[in-house]
C-alpha cells in the first residue's frame, strides 16, 4: 500500500517502528500533490521546502515531540486558521498578501506535537459557503467527480484528505462546512460542541457558531486530531473549561442499549433517494450492532435556514468590520479620505457571496430592523437549542443525513444563493444548539458519489458521537474506497 | 406578487453602513437576492416567540474574566509588519480631520 494512503494512526505505527522515514512520507504527499493538486486546486499555500526539513529534523531525532500520535504526520490546514509567518488568505483578495505574526492556539497544539504542514488549504471565502466556489483564487474539485464541488467551506481539506494528498487535515465548521464536504469528499468530519476547541487565531466568521474541527480519512484518526487540539484556553474567552476525555479509549465500546434517535423532520421532502436509501440502511446497521432506534421529532428544524442566515451574517458583519485597509490586509491606494479607503478597499477585497452576507448583517442589526430579524431568530435558536435538549431526554444520540442531495456539479448552484442557502438545512441547527457532530460515509449514490451519515450527540458527548462512528465504520469495511484519480 | 422588503435606496444605505461601495449592476442584483432572502426570512413570523428568551450563546458561560494585569502582547514590529504603510511606529492613512 502507498504510504500517502495510510491514516494517521498507521502511519504513526511505520515511524515509530522506524520502518519508514518522514522524509519518505513526506516525499509521498508532495509527489503526490505535485501530480494531481494542479487540477485538484486543494492548496492556496503549499509548504512543501518547509514540509521537508520538518520531516529531516524529525528523522534526525532533533524534534521534541517523540513518539507523540501526530509526530510527523502530514497535514493540510484550512487557510482561515492563523500560522505565523505563513500567509493566511482566508480564500479571499483583501487577505491575498497577510502574514499572520502569531500562531493560531490549534496550531501551536499542533507543532508541539510535531506535526508537518504541507500546505494551507483552500475554502470558501471567509468560510462562506457551501461549495469552495465562492474562493477568490479557485474552486477545488471533488475527488470523486472532478466535474462536481467538494462541498464547502472546507472543500480543500477535505478533498486533500479524499484524495490521499495529506494525511489528514483541519477544517472549520459554522453551519456544517466540516460536516458537509466530508460528506460530499467520502470522509469523516466532526464539529466540536462550541467552545471545545480555541477559536484563538481562527479567522472570525460568526462568533458564536464557528469551530474547529479534524477531517481525516477515518475516525480513530478523527479521534486522535481533535484529541491534540480540544481543551480550554485563555486566550479565548469562549473556550469552555472543560476536561478532554481519552477520545480513543471511547471508541471500542459496542453500540449495545444505546438509544439512537432518527429525527423525522430531517428526511426532508425534495430529499435524494439514494440519500434517504443509503442513510436508511446504515440506520439499520447500527439497529444490528444493537443500538435501539427510535423517532424522535425536533419540531423547530424547518426555521434553522431563515434563523443561521440571519444570526451568521449579522455576526459576520460585525466581524468583517476590521477588514478596513489601515492594519493589514488590501489598501486600494489614492483614496481621497479615509471613509473612501475604506469603501474602495472592501469593495475591492471582498466577493460578492461576502459581500451579500455583509449587507444582510448589517440590515438585520439596523435600527427599526433589529427586534423584527435578529432579536427574533435569536428566539428561534431557543427553541432550536431546546428541541436537541429535549430529544437528548430520549434517546442518546441522533442519526440524520448530513445534506439533502449528493455532490452537485460546479456552478450549478451559484445563481440563487437561497437555494444554496436551503441545502444546509441538516446541519444548521447543531450549529446553532452548539451540538458536537460528525459525518461518517455511509455509501454512495447511483452516480458513485458519496453519501456521509450525520450523528449529533449532547453538548461535550464528542466521546460518544465518535464511538457510534466508529462502530459503524468498523462493521462497513466494504465502503471503505478511494476516489481513483486519474489525470487526462 | 411579492412584497418589497427592501427598497434600493435601503440597499444604499445599508451599504454605506457597511461601507461598501456597490456598482449599479451590483446594486440592483443585490436588491434582488436581499428581497429573496428577506422575504423568506418571514418564515419565522409562524412561530410565537412572546416568552422566549434570546439565545447567543450556545453554552452557558457567564462572566469569564482575568485579572486586570498588563501582559505582553505582539511586538510593535510584528503588528507593523502587515502594514499596508507605516513609519516604523504608526500605521498612517489618509487625512481624518
Amino acid at each position: 500500500m502507498h504510504l500517502y494512503a495510510l491514516t494517521i494512526h498507521e502511519l504513526h505505527d511505520l515511524l515509530t517502528r522506524k520502518e519508514v522515514s518522514a522524509t519518505e512520507v513526506v516525499s509521498a504527499f508532495l509527489a503526490r500533490i505535485e501530480q494531481f493538486d494542479p487540477k485538484l486546486n486543494c492548496f492556496l499555500t503549499p509548504l512543501a521546502d518547509a514540509a521537508l526539513v520538518q520531516a529531516r529534523e524529525f528523522d534526525q531525532g532533533a524534534t521534541d515531540a517523540g513518539i507523540s500520535t501526530l509526530a510527523a504526520i502530514p497535514l493540510a490546514i484550512k487557510d482561515v486558521i492563523c500560522m505565523r509567518g505563513v500567509r493566511t488568505t482566508c480564500a479571499s483578495r483583501i487577505l491575498e498578501r497577510f502574514i499572520p505574526p502569531y500562531d493560531a492556539t490549534v496550531t501551536e497544539h499542533l507543532k508541539k506535537a510535531g506535526a508537518i504542514f504541507l500546505g494551507k488549504s483552500n475554502m470558501d471565502e471567509f468560510a462562506m459557503g457551501s461549495s469552495t466556489e465562492n474562493s477568490a483564487f479557485q474552486p477545488t474539485r471533488n475527488p470523486w467527480d472532478w466535474n462536481r464541488v467538494p462541498g464547502g467551506s472546507s472543500g480543500g481539506s477535505a478533498a486533500a484528505v479524499a484524495a490521499d494528498l495529506c494525511a489528514g487535515s483541519l477544517g472549520t465548521d459554522t453551519g456544517g462546512s466540516i460536516r458537509q464536504p466530508a460528506s460530499f469528499c467520502g470522509v469523516v468530519g466532526l464539529k466540536p460542541t462550541y467552545g471545545r476547541v480555541s477559536r484563538f487565531g481562527l479567522v472570525a466568521f460568526a462568533s458564536s457558531l464557528d469551530q474547529i474541527g479534524p477531517i481525516t480519512k477515518d475516525v480513530e484518526d478523527a479521534a486522535l486530531l481533535l484529541q491534540v487540539i480540544a481543551g480550554h484556553d485563555r486566550r479565548d474567552s469562549t473556550s469552555v473549561d472543560q476536561p478532554v476525555p481519552d477520545y480513543r479509549r471511547a471508541l471500542k465500546q459496542s453500540l449495545k442499549g444505546l438509544r439512537l434517535g432518527i429525527p423525522k423532520e430531517y428526511f426532508v421532502e425534495g430529499m435524494h433517494p439514494d440519500v434517504a436509501a443509503t442513510v436508511q440502511e446504515a440506520i439499520r446497521t447500527c439497529h444490528d450492532l444493537g443500538a435501539e432506534v427510535l423517532e424522535v421529532s425536533l419540531p423547530h428544524t424547518e426555521y434553522g435556514v431563515a434563523a443561521y442566515y440571519i444570526i451568521a451574517p449579522a455576526e459576520a458583519s460585525s466581524n468583517l468590520a476590521r477588514y478596513d485597509g489601515v492594519k493589514y490586509g488590501l489598501r486600494v491606494p489614492d483614496a481621497k479620505d479615509l471613509i473612501s479607503m475604506y469603501r474602495r478597499s472592501r469593495s475591492q477585497g471582498f466577493g460578492s457571496e461576502v459581500k451579500r452576507r455583509i449587507m444582510l448583517g448589517t440590515y438585520v442589526l439596523s435600527a427599526g430592523y433589529y427586534d423584527a430579524y435578529y432579536k427574533k431568530a435569536s428566539q428561534v435558536r431557543t427553541l432550536i437549542r431546546q428541541d436537541f435538549l429535549g430529544a437528548f431526554t430520549r434517546c442518546d444520540a441522533l442519526l440524520a443525513p448530513v445534506a439533502p442531495i449528493p455532490p452537485f456539479k460546479i456552478g450549478e448552484k451559484t445563481d440563487d444563493p437561497l437555494q444554496m442557502y436551503l441545502s444546509d438545512v441538516l446541519t444548521l441547527p447543531a450549529s446553532l444548539a452548539g451540538v458536537p457532530g460528525i459525518s461518517v460515509p455511509c455509501g454512495f449514490s447511483s452516480d458513485h458519489l458519496p453519501i456521509g451519515l450525520q450523528i449529533l450527540g449532547p453538548h461535550f458527548r464528542e466521546d460518544l458521537i465518535l464511538r457510534i462512528a466508529y462502530q459503524y465504520e468498523q462493521a462497513t469495511p466494504h465502503l471503505r474506497s478511494r476516489p481513483k484519480l486519474v489525470l487526462e | 406578487m411579492m412584497e418589497i422588503k427592501i427598497s434600493p435606496q435601503e440597499v444604499r444605505h445599508v451599504a454605506d453602513l457597511a461601507r461598501l461601495e456597490l456598482t449599479e449592476r451590483e446594486e440592483l442584483l443585490m436588491t434582488e437576492q436581499l428581497n429573496s432572502i428577506l422575504s423568506y426570512m418571514d418564515k419565522l413570523n409562524e412561530l410565537d416567540t412572546s416568552d422566549v428568551p434570546p439565545t447567543t450563546h450556545a453554552i452557558q458561560l457567564e462572566n469569564v474574566f482575568r485579572q486586570d494585569a498588563v501582559v505582553s502582547s505582539v511586538d510593535r514590529e510584528l503588528a507593523l509588519d502587515n502594514a499596508p504603510e507605516s513609519d516604523g511606529v504608526n500605521f498612517i492613512v489618509p487625512k481624518v480631520i
